[in-house]
Protein backbone atom coordinates (compact mmCIF):
# COMPACT_ATOMS: atom_id res chain seq x y z
CA UNK A 1 0.00 0.00 0.00
CA UNK A 2 1.48 3.31 -1.04
CA UNK A 3 1.61 6.36 1.18
CA UNK A 4 -1.03 8.02 -0.96
CA UNK A 5 -3.45 5.16 -0.44
CA UNK A 6 -2.90 5.31 3.29
CA UNK A 7 -3.60 9.04 3.30
CA UNK A 8 -6.71 8.52 1.18
CA UNK A 9 -8.02 5.90 3.55
CA UNK A 10 -7.38 8.15 6.51
CA UNK A 11 -9.08 11.11 4.84
CA UNK A 12 -12.06 9.01 3.82
CA UNK A 13 -12.38 7.65 7.32
CA UNK A 14 -12.42 11.21 8.61
CA UNK A 15 -14.98 12.26 6.04
CA UNK A 16 -17.23 9.45 7.18
CA UNK A 17 -17.07 10.74 10.72
CA UNK A 18 -18.72 14.00 9.77
CA UNK A 19 -22.27 14.15 11.07
CA UNK A 20 -24.67 16.67 9.65
CA UNK A 21 -26.72 18.90 11.90
CA UNK A 22 -30.31 18.85 10.78
CA UNK A 23 -33.08 20.88 12.32
CA UNK A 24 -36.66 19.74 11.89
CA UNK A 25 -39.49 22.07 12.85
CA UNK A 26 -42.52 19.88 13.52
CA UNK A 27 -46.04 21.04 14.15
CA UNK A 28 -47.47 19.88 17.44
CA UNK A 29 -50.69 18.43 15.98
CA UNK A 30 -49.50 16.38 13.04
CA UNK A 31 -45.81 15.94 12.39
CA UNK A 32 -44.70 15.80 16.00
CA UNK A 33 -47.33 13.14 16.65
CA UNK A 34 -46.16 11.48 13.44
CA UNK A 35 -42.64 11.35 14.87
CA UNK A 36 -44.09 9.80 18.01
CA UNK A 37 -45.88 7.19 15.96
CA UNK A 38 -42.70 6.44 14.04
CA UNK A 39 -41.03 5.85 17.40
CA UNK A 40 -43.74 3.64 18.84
CA UNK A 41 -43.90 1.69 15.57
CA UNK A 42 -40.17 1.01 15.95
CA UNK A 43 -39.38 2.82 12.71
CA UNK A 44 -36.01 4.48 12.73
CA UNK A 45 -34.88 7.84 11.53
CA UNK A 46 -31.35 9.26 11.79
CA UNK A 47 -30.22 10.73 15.08
CA UNK A 48 -28.80 13.72 13.20
CA UNK A 49 -32.30 15.18 13.08
CA UNK A 50 -33.06 17.48 15.98
CA UNK A 51 -36.77 18.12 16.30
CA UNK A 52 -38.12 21.46 17.48
CA UNK A 53 -41.79 21.34 18.32
CA UNK A 54 -43.86 24.32 17.22
CA UNK A 55 -47.58 24.94 17.79
CA UNK A 56 -48.22 25.22 14.07
CA UNK A 57 -46.02 25.22 11.01
CA UNK A 58 -46.95 28.87 10.52
CA UNK A 59 -45.33 29.66 13.87
CA UNK A 60 -42.01 29.24 12.11
CA UNK A 61 -40.67 32.70 11.53
CA UNK A 62 -38.30 32.90 8.53
CA UNK A 63 -35.76 34.12 11.04
CA UNK A 64 -35.82 30.70 12.82
CA UNK A 65 -34.67 29.03 9.65
CA UNK A 66 -31.95 31.57 8.98
CA UNK A 67 -30.89 31.41 12.60
CA UNK A 68 -30.54 27.63 12.33
CA UNK A 69 -28.25 28.07 9.33
CA UNK A 70 -26.31 30.77 11.13
CA UNK A 71 -25.70 28.40 14.03
CA UNK A 72 -24.30 25.78 11.71
CA UNK A 73 -27.22 23.66 10.55
CA UNK A 74 -26.56 21.69 7.37
CA UNK A 75 -30.21 21.32 6.52
CA UNK A 76 -33.54 22.58 7.77
CA UNK A 77 -36.83 20.78 7.26
CA UNK A 78 -40.25 22.03 8.21
CA UNK A 79 -43.10 19.58 8.74
CA UNK A 80 -46.76 20.45 9.18
CA UNK A 81 -50.25 19.12 8.68
CA UNK A 82 -51.34 18.45 5.13
CA UNK A 83 -52.91 21.53 3.51
CA UNK A 84 -56.55 21.57 4.52
CA UNK A 85 -55.89 19.67 7.76
CA UNK A 86 -54.36 22.48 9.81
CA UNK A 87 -55.45 22.41 13.45
CA UNK A 88 -55.93 26.15 13.15
CA UNK A 89 -57.68 25.77 9.77
CA UNK A 90 -55.39 27.88 7.60
CA UNK A 91 -51.97 28.17 9.22
CA UNK A 92 -50.14 25.90 6.83
CA UNK A 93 -51.48 27.71 3.77
CA UNK A 94 -49.62 30.82 4.93
CA UNK A 95 -46.55 28.73 5.72
CA UNK A 96 -46.62 27.40 2.21
CA UNK A 97 -46.45 30.86 0.66
CA UNK A 98 -43.85 32.16 3.07
CA UNK A 99 -41.55 29.21 2.72
CA UNK A 100 -41.85 29.16 -1.03
CA UNK A 101 -40.55 32.71 -1.12
CA UNK A 102 -37.93 32.19 1.58
CA UNK A 103 -36.48 29.06 -0.01
CA UNK A 104 -36.39 30.73 -3.36
CA UNK A 105 -34.46 33.57 -1.73
CA UNK A 106 -32.03 31.21 -0.02
CA UNK A 107 -31.41 29.61 -3.38
CA UNK A 108 -30.87 33.10 -4.79
CA UNK A 109 -28.10 33.90 -2.32
CA UNK A 110 -26.43 30.58 -2.99
CA UNK A 111 -27.53 28.22 -0.21
CA UNK A 112 -28.22 24.99 -2.10
CA UNK A 113 -31.91 24.53 -2.47
CA UNK A 114 -31.86 20.88 -1.37
CA UNK A 115 -30.88 22.02 2.11
CA UNK A 116 -34.32 23.37 2.79
CA UNK A 117 -37.51 21.39 2.57
CA UNK A 118 -41.17 21.50 3.58
CA UNK A 119 -43.04 18.21 4.00
CA UNK A 120 -46.59 17.57 5.07
CA UNK A 121 -46.79 14.68 7.53
CA UNK A 122 -49.97 13.78 9.40
CA UNK A 123 -50.21 12.19 12.86
CA UNK A 124 -51.11 8.87 11.25
CA UNK A 125 -48.07 8.85 8.96
CA UNK A 126 -45.33 7.49 11.19
CA UNK A 127 -43.92 5.51 8.30
CA UNK A 128 -43.91 8.58 6.11
CA UNK A 129 -42.15 10.60 8.80
CA UNK A 130 -39.39 8.04 8.99
CA UNK A 131 -39.08 7.90 5.20
CA UNK A 132 -39.02 11.70 4.81
CA UNK A 133 -36.30 12.07 7.44
CA UNK A 134 -34.22 9.24 6.02
CA UNK A 135 -34.45 10.75 2.53
CA UNK A 136 -33.60 14.23 3.71
CA UNK A 137 -30.63 13.13 5.80
CA UNK A 138 -29.34 11.03 2.93
CA UNK A 139 -29.55 14.10 0.70
CA UNK A 140 -27.64 16.22 3.21
CA UNK A 141 -24.95 13.53 3.51
CA UNK A 142 -24.66 13.69 -0.25
CA UNK A 143 -24.32 17.50 -0.23
CA UNK A 144 -21.83 17.43 2.61
CA UNK A 145 -21.08 20.12 5.10
CA UNK A 146 -22.78 23.45 4.70
CA UNK A 147 -19.59 25.50 4.74
CA UNK A 148 -21.22 28.30 2.93
CA UNK A 149 -22.62 30.04 5.92
CA UNK A 150 -19.30 30.42 7.64
CA UNK A 151 -17.59 33.70 8.34
CA UNK A 152 -17.65 35.80 5.19
CA UNK A 153 -15.36 38.55 6.40
CA UNK A 154 -12.47 36.40 7.44
CA UNK A 155 -12.80 33.55 4.99
CA UNK A 156 -12.19 34.18 1.35
CA UNK B 1 -38.14 71.73 -13.59
CA UNK B 2 -37.54 75.23 -12.24
CA UNK B 3 -40.94 76.30 -13.51
CA UNK B 4 -42.52 73.37 -11.68
CA UNK B 5 -40.65 74.27 -8.53
CA UNK B 6 -41.94 77.86 -8.67
CA UNK B 7 -45.50 76.62 -9.22
CA UNK B 8 -45.27 74.30 -6.24
CA UNK B 9 -44.00 77.07 -3.97
CA UNK B 10 -46.70 79.46 -5.11
CA UNK B 11 -49.49 76.91 -4.62
CA UNK B 12 -48.14 75.75 -1.25
CA UNK B 13 -48.00 79.32 0.01
CA UNK B 14 -51.56 79.87 -1.12
CA UNK B 15 -52.82 76.75 0.63
CA UNK B 16 -50.96 77.63 3.79
CA UNK B 17 -52.20 81.22 3.85
CA UNK B 18 -55.83 80.20 3.33
CA UNK B 19 -55.44 77.70 6.18
CA UNK B 20 -56.04 74.49 4.24
CA UNK B 21 -52.72 73.13 5.42
CA UNK B 22 -50.55 73.97 8.40
CA UNK B 23 -47.32 72.38 7.26
CA UNK B 24 -45.65 71.49 4.02
CA UNK B 25 -43.42 68.48 3.49
CA UNK B 26 -40.97 69.09 0.69
CA UNK B 27 -37.28 69.33 0.00
CA UNK B 28 -34.83 72.05 0.92
CA UNK B 29 -31.39 72.66 -0.42
CA UNK B 30 -28.76 70.74 1.48
CA UNK B 31 -25.12 71.47 2.05
CA UNK B 32 -24.42 70.98 -1.63
CA UNK B 33 -26.57 71.52 -4.70
CA UNK B 34 -26.96 67.78 -5.18
CA UNK B 35 -28.19 66.80 -1.75
CA UNK B 36 -31.67 68.24 -1.52
CA UNK B 37 -33.10 66.88 1.69
CA UNK B 38 -36.62 66.34 3.06
CA UNK B 39 -37.87 69.18 5.16
CA UNK B 40 -41.06 70.26 6.91
CA UNK B 41 -41.89 73.90 6.23
CA UNK B 42 -44.04 75.56 8.86
CA UNK B 43 -44.46 79.14 7.63
CA UNK B 44 -45.35 80.55 4.19
CA UNK B 45 -42.12 82.59 4.20
CA UNK B 46 -39.94 79.56 4.79
CA UNK B 47 -41.38 78.02 1.62
CA UNK B 48 -39.01 80.15 -0.42
CA UNK B 49 -36.44 77.59 0.63
CA UNK B 50 -38.33 74.76 -1.04
CA UNK B 51 -36.58 73.17 -3.99
CA UNK B 52 -37.73 70.68 -6.57
CA UNK B 53 -34.98 69.64 -8.91
CA UNK B 54 -33.21 66.63 -10.39
CA UNK B 55 -31.87 65.65 -6.98
CA UNK B 56 -35.16 65.41 -5.07
CA UNK B 57 -35.23 61.64 -5.30
CA UNK B 58 -36.18 60.99 -1.69
CA UNK B 59 -39.63 59.60 -1.06
CA UNK B 60 -41.66 61.76 1.31
CA UNK B 61 -44.55 59.36 1.97
CA UNK B 62 -42.98 57.88 5.07
CA UNK B 63 -42.85 61.30 6.74
CA UNK B 64 -46.62 61.39 6.64
CA UNK B 65 -46.90 58.68 9.28
CA UNK B 66 -45.51 60.91 11.96
CA UNK B 67 -46.77 64.17 10.58
CA UNK B 68 -50.30 63.17 9.86
CA UNK B 69 -51.29 60.56 12.35
CA UNK B 70 -49.84 61.49 15.68
CA UNK B 71 -48.63 65.03 15.98
CA UNK B 72 -50.15 67.72 13.88
CA UNK B 73 -53.59 69.14 14.37
CA UNK B 74 -54.11 70.36 10.82
CA UNK B 75 -53.49 69.02 7.37
CA UNK B 76 -50.04 68.52 6.01
CA UNK B 77 -49.25 69.18 2.39
CA UNK B 78 -46.93 66.66 0.83
CA UNK B 79 -45.34 66.71 -2.59
CA UNK B 80 -45.29 63.29 -4.17
CA UNK B 81 -43.71 62.13 -7.38
CA UNK B 82 -45.54 59.40 -9.32
CA UNK B 83 -43.52 56.55 -7.79
CA UNK B 84 -43.95 57.97 -4.28
CA UNK B 85 -47.71 57.65 -4.56
CA UNK B 86 -47.41 53.85 -4.58
CA UNK B 87 -45.76 53.97 -1.18
CA UNK B 88 -48.39 56.38 0.05
CA UNK B 89 -51.17 54.01 -1.05
CA UNK B 90 -49.44 51.10 0.62
CA UNK B 91 -49.22 53.05 3.89
CA UNK B 92 -52.92 53.91 3.57
CA UNK B 93 -53.68 50.23 3.08
CA UNK B 94 -51.85 49.48 6.29
CA UNK B 95 -53.69 52.24 8.16
CA UNK B 96 -50.48 54.06 8.95
CA UNK B 97 -51.63 57.35 7.46
CA UNK B 98 -54.82 59.26 8.03
CA UNK B 99 -55.87 60.32 4.54
CA UNK B 100 -57.93 63.19 5.97
CA UNK B 101 -54.83 64.81 7.38
CA UNK B 102 -52.82 64.86 4.20
CA UNK B 103 -53.12 67.08 1.16
CA UNK B 104 -51.23 65.62 -1.76
CA UNK B 105 -49.74 67.67 -4.54
CA UNK B 106 -48.66 65.40 -7.35
CA UNK B 107 -45.54 66.73 -9.00
CA UNK B 108 -44.46 65.56 -12.41
CA UNK B 109 -41.09 63.90 -12.63
CA UNK B 110 -38.70 63.38 -15.48
CA UNK B 111 -36.30 61.17 -13.62
CA UNK B 112 -33.89 61.92 -10.81
CA UNK B 113 -30.13 62.06 -11.17
CA UNK B 114 -27.39 60.40 -9.19
CA UNK B 115 -24.37 62.58 -8.53
CA UNK B 116 -22.17 59.51 -8.12
CA UNK B 117 -22.97 58.45 -11.67
CA UNK B 118 -22.03 61.92 -12.94
CA UNK B 119 -18.74 61.64 -11.06
CA UNK B 120 -18.21 58.16 -12.46
CA UNK B 121 -18.27 59.67 -15.93
CA UNK B 122 -15.06 61.48 -15.05
CA UNK B 123 -16.25 64.86 -13.83
CA UNK B 124 -14.17 66.22 -10.97
CA UNK B 125 -14.71 69.34 -8.88
CA UNK B 126 -18.37 69.70 -9.87
CA UNK B 127 -19.69 73.10 -8.87
CA UNK B 128 -23.15 72.96 -10.33
CA UNK B 129 -25.52 71.19 -12.68
CA UNK B 130 -28.09 72.76 -14.93
CA UNK B 131 -30.65 71.37 -17.25
CA UNK B 132 -30.64 72.11 -20.91
CA UNK B 133 -34.02 72.99 -22.30
CA UNK B 134 -34.39 69.75 -24.26
CA UNK B 135 -35.00 67.63 -21.13
CA UNK B 136 -32.37 65.15 -22.24
CA UNK B 137 -29.08 66.81 -21.41
CA UNK B 138 -27.47 68.12 -18.25
CA UNK B 139 -24.82 70.81 -18.27
CA UNK B 140 -22.16 70.05 -15.68
CA UNK B 141 -20.07 72.95 -14.39
CA UNK B 142 -16.75 72.03 -12.89
CA UNK B 143 -13.67 73.81 -11.65
CA UNK B 144 -11.94 72.64 -14.80
CA UNK B 145 -14.51 73.65 -17.37
CA UNK B 146 -18.03 72.68 -18.37
CA UNK B 147 -19.34 69.52 -19.91
CA UNK B 148 -22.56 67.85 -20.93
CA UNK B 149 -24.07 64.51 -20.04
CA UNK B 150 -27.04 62.58 -21.29
CA UNK B 151 -29.59 62.41 -18.46
CA UNK B 152 -30.32 58.75 -19.23
CA UNK B 153 -26.72 57.93 -18.29
CA UNK B 154 -26.91 59.42 -14.82
CA UNK B 155 -30.39 58.44 -13.58
CA UNK B 156 -30.71 56.86 -10.14
CA UNK B 157 -31.48 53.16 -10.28
CA UNK B 158 -35.16 53.55 -9.49
CA UNK B 159 -35.63 56.02 -12.34
CA UNK B 160 -33.71 53.86 -14.77
CA UNK B 161 -36.53 51.40 -14.25
CA UNK B 162 -39.29 53.97 -13.79
CA UNK B 163 -42.69 52.46 -13.05
CA UNK B 164 -44.59 55.07 -15.00
CA UNK B 165 -45.40 58.73 -14.80
CA UNK B 166 -48.99 58.45 -13.57
CA UNK B 167 -49.87 59.48 -10.01
CA UNK B 168 -51.92 56.83 -8.23
CA UNK B 169 -53.33 59.19 -5.61
CA UNK B 170 -53.43 62.98 -5.33
CA UNK B 171 -55.54 65.97 -4.42
CA UNK B 172 -54.19 68.12 -7.18
CA UNK B 173 -51.57 67.81 -9.86
CA UNK B 174 -48.92 70.36 -10.64
CA UNK B 175 -47.34 69.52 -13.94
CA UNK B 176 -47.83 66.12 -15.43
CA UNK B 177 -45.71 64.05 -17.71
CA UNK B 178 -47.02 61.82 -20.38
CA UNK B 179 -47.26 58.30 -18.99
CA UNK B 180 -45.11 56.07 -21.12
CA UNK B 181 -45.51 53.08 -18.82
CA UNK B 182 -42.62 51.22 -17.24
CA UNK B 183 -39.12 51.96 -18.47
CA UNK B 184 -36.76 49.08 -19.11
CA UNK B 185 -36.95 45.55 -17.70
CA UNK B 186 -36.57 45.86 -13.93
CA UNK B 187 -36.09 42.12 -13.44
CA UNK B 188 -33.11 41.94 -15.75
CA UNK B 189 -30.63 42.04 -12.84
CA UNK B 190 -32.54 39.32 -10.99
CA UNK B 191 -32.61 37.10 -14.08
CA UNK B 192 -28.88 37.51 -14.59
CA UNK B 193 -28.28 36.28 -11.03
CA UNK B 194 -30.73 33.42 -11.37
CA UNK B 195 -28.90 32.20 -14.40
CA UNK B 196 -25.67 31.82 -12.41
CA UNK B 197 -24.64 28.70 -10.53
CA UNK B 198 -25.22 28.64 -6.74
CA UNK B 199 -21.47 29.12 -6.20
CA UNK B 200 -21.39 32.21 -8.40
CA UNK B 201 -24.46 33.62 -6.72
CA UNK B 202 -22.89 33.01 -3.34
CA UNK B 203 -19.70 34.74 -4.41
CA UNK B 204 -21.68 37.68 -5.75
CA UNK B 205 -23.58 38.20 -2.51
CA UNK B 206 -20.49 37.57 -0.45
CA UNK B 207 -18.80 40.44 -2.23
CA UNK B 208 -21.77 42.76 -2.00
CA UNK B 209 -22.94 42.01 1.51
CA UNK B 210 -19.53 42.10 3.17
CA UNK B 211 -19.61 45.80 2.34
CA UNK B 212 -22.58 46.23 4.66
CA UNK B 213 -21.81 48.31 7.74
CA UNK B 214 -25.25 47.79 9.28
CA UNK B 215 -25.99 51.49 9.38
CA UNK B 216 -29.69 50.66 8.91
CA UNK B 217 -30.10 53.42 6.32
CA UNK B 218 -31.97 51.00 4.03
CA UNK B 219 -34.45 50.26 6.77
CA UNK B 220 -34.83 53.86 7.88
CA UNK B 221 -35.47 55.20 4.39
CA UNK B 222 -37.88 52.43 3.40
CA UNK B 223 -41.52 53.56 3.44
CA UNK B 224 -42.65 49.96 3.96
CA UNK B 225 -40.34 49.49 6.98
CA UNK B 226 -42.46 51.53 9.33
CA UNK B 227 -43.01 49.27 12.35
CA UNK B 228 -42.95 51.22 15.60
CA UNK B 229 -40.70 48.59 17.08
CA UNK B 230 -38.38 46.90 14.65
CA UNK B 231 -37.10 43.38 15.19
CA UNK B 232 -33.62 44.70 14.51
CA UNK B 233 -33.91 47.11 17.44
CA UNK B 234 -34.75 44.38 19.92
CA UNK B 235 -31.58 43.93 21.93
CA UNK B 236 -32.79 40.59 23.30
CA UNK B 237 -33.24 39.09 19.85
CA UNK B 238 -29.55 38.64 19.19
CA UNK B 239 -29.92 40.28 15.79
CA UNK B 240 -30.15 43.88 16.95
CA UNK B 241 -28.11 46.48 15.16
CA UNK B 242 -24.48 45.85 16.05
CA UNK B 243 -21.22 44.81 14.49
CA UNK B 244 -21.60 41.38 12.96
CA UNK B 245 -20.03 38.57 14.84
CA UNK B 246 -20.33 36.34 11.86
CA UNK B 247 -21.07 36.97 8.29
CA UNK B 248 -24.32 35.16 8.01
CA UNK B 249 -25.80 37.94 10.10
CA UNK B 250 -25.60 40.29 7.16
CA UNK B 251 -27.36 37.82 4.97
CA UNK B 252 -29.91 37.25 7.66
CA UNK B 253 -30.42 40.98 8.07
CA UNK B 254 -30.88 41.59 4.37
CA UNK B 255 -33.05 38.54 3.72
CA UNK B 256 -35.28 39.37 6.66
CA UNK B 257 -35.40 43.05 5.81
CA UNK B 258 -36.57 42.19 2.32
CA UNK B 259 -38.88 39.44 3.58
CA UNK B 260 -40.63 41.80 5.97
CA UNK B 261 -41.55 44.03 3.07
CA UNK B 262 -42.27 41.21 0.60
CA UNK B 263 -45.65 41.81 -0.96
CA UNK B 264 -45.65 45.34 0.44
CA UNK B 265 -42.58 46.70 -1.29
CA UNK B 266 -43.51 49.13 -4.03
CA UNK B 267 -40.02 48.95 -5.50
CA UNK B 268 -39.47 52.65 -4.79
CA UNK B 269 -35.75 51.98 -4.76
CA UNK B 270 -34.95 54.06 -1.70
CA UNK B 271 -32.92 51.27 -0.08
CA UNK B 272 -30.43 51.13 -2.93
CA UNK B 273 -30.33 54.89 -3.30
CA UNK B 274 -29.47 55.58 0.33
CA UNK B 275 -26.99 52.74 0.81
CA UNK B 276 -23.65 54.42 1.59
CA UNK B 277 -21.83 51.27 0.49
CA UNK B 278 -23.58 50.99 -2.85
CA UNK B 279 -25.06 47.53 -2.27
CA UNK B 280 -27.71 46.72 -4.91
CA UNK B 281 -30.42 46.04 -2.33
CA UNK B 282 -33.19 46.33 -4.89
CA UNK B 283 -32.07 42.93 -6.19
CA UNK B 284 -33.50 41.38 -3.02
CA UNK B 285 -36.80 43.21 -3.24
CA UNK B 286 -37.17 42.59 -6.94
CA UNK B 287 -36.47 38.90 -6.43
CA UNK B 288 -39.43 38.70 -4.06
CA UNK B 289 -41.58 40.77 -6.40
CA UNK B 290 -40.63 38.57 -9.33
CA UNK B 291 -41.35 35.37 -7.38
CA UNK B 292 -44.70 36.70 -6.20
CA UNK B 293 -45.61 37.65 -9.75
CA UNK B 294 -44.63 34.24 -11.03
CA UNK B 295 -46.10 32.12 -8.26
CA UNK B 296 -49.23 34.02 -7.25
CA UNK B 297 -50.05 36.29 -10.15
CA UNK B 298 -48.87 39.77 -10.97
CA UNK B 299 -49.27 42.08 -8.03
CA UNK B 300 -48.27 45.71 -7.69
CA UNK B 301 -48.16 46.94 -4.12
CA UNK B 302 -49.60 50.44 -3.79
CA UNK B 303 -51.43 50.35 -7.13
CA UNK B 304 -54.50 51.30 -5.11
CA UNK B 305 -55.28 51.62 -1.42
CA UNK B 306 -56.96 48.67 0.30
CA UNK B 307 -55.46 45.78 -1.67
CA UNK B 308 -54.79 42.46 0.09
CA UNK B 309 -51.14 41.56 -0.16
CA UNK B 310 -50.06 38.15 -1.46
CA UNK B 311 -48.56 37.04 1.85
CA UNK B 312 -51.71 37.61 3.88
CA UNK B 313 -53.85 35.53 1.60
CA UNK B 314 -53.66 32.10 -0.04
CA UNK B 315 -55.39 29.69 -2.37
CA UNK B 316 -55.74 25.96 -1.87
CA UNK B 317 -53.91 25.33 -5.10
CA UNK B 318 -50.73 27.26 -4.23
CA UNK B 319 -47.51 25.66 -5.37
CA UNK B 320 -45.45 23.62 -2.92
CA UNK B 321 -42.27 25.18 -1.47
CA UNK B 322 -40.18 22.24 -2.67
CA UNK B 323 -41.17 23.06 -6.22
CA UNK B 324 -38.79 26.01 -6.06
CA UNK B 325 -36.00 23.52 -6.52
CA UNK B 326 -37.49 22.39 -9.81
CA UNK B 327 -36.67 25.71 -11.37
CA UNK B 328 -33.83 26.08 -13.84
CA UNK B 329 -30.32 27.25 -13.07
CA UNK B 330 -27.60 25.22 -11.41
Amino acid sequence: MSVNDTVDTAVNAEAKEWKPKIVAFCCNWCSYAGADLAGSSRLSYPADVKIIRVPCSCRVNPMFILKAFERGADGVILCGCHPGDCHYSTGNYYTRRRMTLLFSMLDYIGVERERTRVEWVSAAEGARFSKVMNDFVAKIYELGENVKVGDLRCKQ
Amino acid sequence: MQAVSAKIIERAKELMREGTVTKVAGWKAGEFFYDAEPNIFETPESLDGLVYNRFCASNLSKYMIKNSAFESAGKVLVILKPCDTYSFNQLLTEHRIDREKVYIIGAGCEGMCDIDRVRALGFKGITGIDEKGDGKTLVVYTLYGDGEVDIDDVLVNKCEFCKGKAHKIYDELISENEDEGPRGDRFEGVRALEAMSPEERFAFWQGELSKCIRCNACRNACPACSCRKCVFDNAASGVASKANTDSFEEKMFHIIRAFHVAGRCTDCGECTRVCPQGIPLHLFNRKYIKDIDEFYGTYTAGEEAGQRGPLITFTQEDREPNSVSDKGGN
